[in-house]
């Protein structure tokens, strides 16, 4: 029984209750219908906020997934797929060795600024990428650079290569021509990088003698990656804010735009790291679409009316048998045996989601030179027995490594990829021993050697094949243990072979040949998933996860 | 009190050279290193070790530690590797949002756990003390985090009465003048921004506020039921004083001084406790920066935060020993 002072009170606290429910329910009553209307702005939650506005120095996919909104490339994807077609570049040419790259420019295309795309501006931005000194030359600052065009014009660590860059002339107002030292696969797909971001001439003269200022292990980025004002791309968006203390950039419809004007006034682009927080954003109504859906979500979002297409595969997960780390694992017999112990089409079917499809080989089949005619492994797991048991290893005990708290494009869910290949590697006899680390140190450990069996992958950055497999089967590396010197020989005749049917032919064969040496069984091709809240008409989306967001509106 | 204020603050700098010195070697063992986090995953043995390098990862601890400290001296606590701005921007950038979302879960702990702890003792054994004992109970067992995501589903995705995430709604524009949204908002009488940060503040304030309400609810209650047994209260009310006086001033006061220690040990406490629920909540603070440094190995953002936070607490534990003397004479008297 209540006495009167206790029913005074929780009659109190109910009132006090009940009204502020009342009070946030009233200010609060158009939640959960964000969207719609054309001056709102379309939300998309990222995973994570973005490193730089210069996209020069960043080497992550939330970065360029802002910068591509804002800067233009010579070369770009088409829509929805992963075709290399011209960005700023209207065509292009290269000479029969490979080495001088000509490309004729779009006419009338302005910079956020006002200024005028030439071939001049062209040529500013690549030779002044490549004249960059001292802590621009840090890794972390010039990864796509490094990657691409290897060194700088007066390289300041002993480490860097010689430049592949020689220069770049403006042939006249719209040809600008790019001469390279030698001929590498890795072009024309090089110059689509996010990196390579066009920038206004007024921009060049601004950031001039920019800075990263400081000491070893403590620098900090010159203003102009910091805030917002100075960069002027060509891009559908200028950027109008980026709040750093809101993890938010502020991207606005840039009228002038040379291309399909944007249907949305205004993007923008929130961090949410947490993949359920993103999920209950979007339920909730908070944004308007995120990407990296956990394949366990796809279904429910869906039967709630969200949008979640389907993007092509353009990555692959593999599970890499390290020879150098396990004697057993250094015997073909035994890669065999385990290749047929794995049962992919249960991960694809259970894990992936749809659109996941089984990897035959070291790159989706999205990409030419991928071959219909390499070695394949069906699922059997007599035979993966009888072939341990052949082979003596009736009782093999393996180590086998997997990340935890990550997920990546190419591996939803590492756990339960993991569960399942232990489960088959259990049936057919194999001992798992289980290790787990946290992605940093999983990278660490992989790179290193020390994990005998492990999962990874790669989703590329542009379409060619050498891009996959040339990352991994190009010379001898601690991953993997492989030592095939016939393999890392062709691989580098294939790769500066400047004849793209020859070289297509050539990759087909690299791929038989890596499947022949089979230095880890080639997993699952997964499409990683996006989603739109109902009331956006999406863009196109893209197997290399780069939406062009100027191609989405309101509905 | 100067003298004791001084020698508090002169506490500090042992406190803080030695936490350090554990920072330095915790984050030596933490696993991975940043070369591993920040570079792509098709990064070079070479790309990742020229990084290393050019951090001064490669230096010998105390090479690195030495360093560190010149830099501290001068005020310098580094750059995080991540973003490339100084730490002390970081955390000055980070902290009103975390501060804003420590001093509303603060509020609402006080505000309810005082009134109930007081109302379950002075009605004990009823109904309501029966509900104010089990519910603290249950709000010190319950993950914060949980509570975090409970709250979220009923209130964001369910009944749609509060935002899910973030710390303001998309195209809300203010006045930035402190950083501190909720004031910048009442100095420059941005109603409708102040409005939309207490609605984002609600729920990751009152997942926070669970633990330290029901501390409060619960110390509160035993502190009264024990000041309420003492012979001077029996005196004040044989006396005839006034029921309330006896009630405040007798009563509250005296069992109000535990609970003001342990307000100060939670409020610091709640900085830690805020790296879950910002994570959850999205909420853009110190708590959710250190969880995404833990991930991208940002030494310098892990060492400086967490050197700034223990300054803060010990601040913090200051002002409760400064105030425990405004409470209790006979702590001045000492």
């Amino acid at each position: 029984m209540l006495t009167k002072s206790s029913r005074k009170a929780l009659g109190l606290v109910a009132v006090a209750t009940s009204l502020a429910l009342v009070a946030t329910a009233c200010a609060e009553s158009d939640r959960g219908s964000a969207g719609g209307d054309d001056g709102e702005p379309f939300v998309f939650a990222a995973a994570g906020d973005i490193g730089s506005l210069d996209p020069f120095f960043v080497n992550d996919g939330e970065s360029f997934r802002y910068s591509r909104q804002v800067f233009d490339t010579l070369l770009d994807h088409e829509s929805g797929g992963s075709e290399i077609v011209g960005g700023l570049a209207e065509d292009w040419e290269q000479s029969e060795d490979g080495t001088v790259w000509t490309f004729h420019l779009h006419d009338n295309v302005t910079f956020h600024d006002g200024d005028e795309l030439t071939a001049e501006v062209v040529c500013d931005n690549f030779d002044r990428w490549y004249n960059l000194t001292g802590e621009y030359q840090n890794s972390n600052n010039s990864y796509y650079w490094q990657a691409i065009f290897g060194g700088f014009a007066e390289n300041e660590d002993d480490s860097l290569p010689e430049s592949r860059y020689v220069g770049c002339e403006a042939q006249d107002e719209l040809t600008a021509v790019i001469e390279i030292t030698e001929y590498s696969s890795i072009f024309p797909g090089g110059f689509s990088l996010a990196s390579f971001g066009i920038m206004s001439p007024t921009t060049l003269e601004a950031i001039e003698g920019a800075e990263i200022t400081g000491e070893e292990g403590n620098y900090t980025l010159p203003e102009h990656a910091q805030e917002a004002g100075t960069l002027a791309g060509t891009g559908a968006f200028t950027v109008e804010e980026w709040n750093q203390d809101q993890n938010e950039v502020t991207l606005q419809r840039f009228d002038d735009y040379w291309g399909e004007p944007a249907g949305f006034e205004t993007i923008l682009l929130r961090a949410i790291p947490d993949e359920t927080a993103r999920r209950q954003a979007l339920e909730a109504g908070d944004i308007h679409g995120y990407d990296l859906v956990a394949p366990a979500d796809v279904g429910p979002l869906e039967d709630a009316d969200f949008q979640v297409p389907t993007r092509d595969v353009f990555n692959v997960l593999y599970l890499a048998y390290q020879q150098e780390s396990h004697e057993a694992l250094a015997e073909m017999e035994v890669r065999e045996a385990l290749s047929h112990a794995v049962n992919r089409q249960r991960i694809v079917d259970t894990i992936l989601p749809e659109g996941g499809e089984v990897a035959t080989q070291f790159h989706p089949d999205t990409l030419d030179g991928w071959s219909p005619d390499v070695r394949t492994f069906d699922y059997d797991p007599d035979l993966a027995r009888g072939m341990l048991e052949e082979a003596g290893h009736e009782d093999l005990e393996v180590e086998f490594c997997y990340p935890t708290e990550v997920t990546r494009p190419y591996m939803p869910a590492p756990q339960d990829i993991f569960d399942v290949i232990s489960e088959d590697l259990q049936e057919v006899g194999v001992t798992v021993e289980a290790t787990s680390y946290e992605w940093a140190e999983y990278v660490n450990q992989t790179d290193s050697g020390n994990c005998p069996l492990y999962l990874l992958g790669w989703t590329g950055d542009y379409n060619d094949a050498y891009n996959f497999f040339g990352t991994w089967f190009s010379t001898h590396n601690d991953a993997f243990g492989l030592d095939d010197q016939e393999l890392f020989d062709r691989m580098a005749e294939v790769s500066t072979n400047p004849d793209e049917e020859e070289r297509i032919a050539g990759y087909q064969e690299l791929n038989e040949m890596v499947m022949d040496a089979l230095p880890g069984l080639p997993l699952s091709s997964s499409p990683p998933s996006i989603v739109f809240a109902p009331e956006v008409d999406h863009p196109q989306v893209s197997p290399l996860t780069q939406e062009d967001f100027a191609e989405g509106s309101w509905k | 009190m100067l003298r004791f204020i001084v020698r508090r603050l002169l506490q500090l700098i042992p406190t803080l050279f030695g936490l350090s010195i554990l920072l330095f070697v915790w984050l030596q063992r933490l696993p991975g290193g940043p070369e591993y986090a920040l570079l792509p995953d098709d990064a070079t043995t070479e790309q990742r070790e020229a990084l290393r390098r050019s951090l001064g990862l490669d230096e010998p601890l105390t090479v690195q530690y030495m360093s560190f400290l010149r830099r501290l001296g001068g005020g310098d606590l580094g750059t995080s590797l991540n973003t490339g701005r100084p730490v002390l921007d970081e955390f000055f950038l980070k902290f009103p949002a975390t501060f804003e979302l420590a001093v509303t879960a603060m509020i609402i702990a006080v505000t309810v756990g005082l009134p109930l702890g007081y109302l379950a003792a002075r009605k004990r054994g009823s109904v309501l003390d029966f509900t104010a004992v089990g519910g603290s109970l249950l709000g010190i067992c319950t993950p914060v985090f949980f509570l975090a995501f409970i709250l979220k589903v009923v209130f964001a995705e369910q009944l749609g009465l509060f935002p899910s995430a973030f710390r303001l709604s998309p195209g809300i524009s203010r006045t930035d003048i402190t950083g501190f949204v909720v004031l910048d908002g009442m100095m420059t009488r941005e109603w409708d921004v102040v409005w939309d940060a207490l609605t984002h503040l609600a729920l990751p304030g009152l997942a926070l506020a669970s633990i330290p309400l029901a501390v409060i609810t619960r110390m509160t209650r035993a502190g009264v039921l024990e000041v309420m047994g003492e012979d001077y209260v029996r005196t004040a009310n044989a006396k005839g004083l006034h029921r309330t006086t006896v009630r405040t001033r007798h009563v509250l006061r005296n069992a109000l001084l535990p609970v003001v220690t342990a307000v100060g040990l939670l409020t610091g406490s709640l900085f830690a406790g805020a790296v879950l629920t910002e994570s959850v909540f999205a909420f853009p603070g110190i708590g959710s920066f250190i969880y995404e440094a833990t991930q991208e190995r940002d030494y310098p953002v892990l060492t400086g935060f967490i050197l700034l936070i223990a300054t803060m607490y010990v601040f913090i534990n200051l002002l409760v020993d400064i105030s425990y003397s405004l409470l209790d004479p006979r702590v001045r008297a000492q």
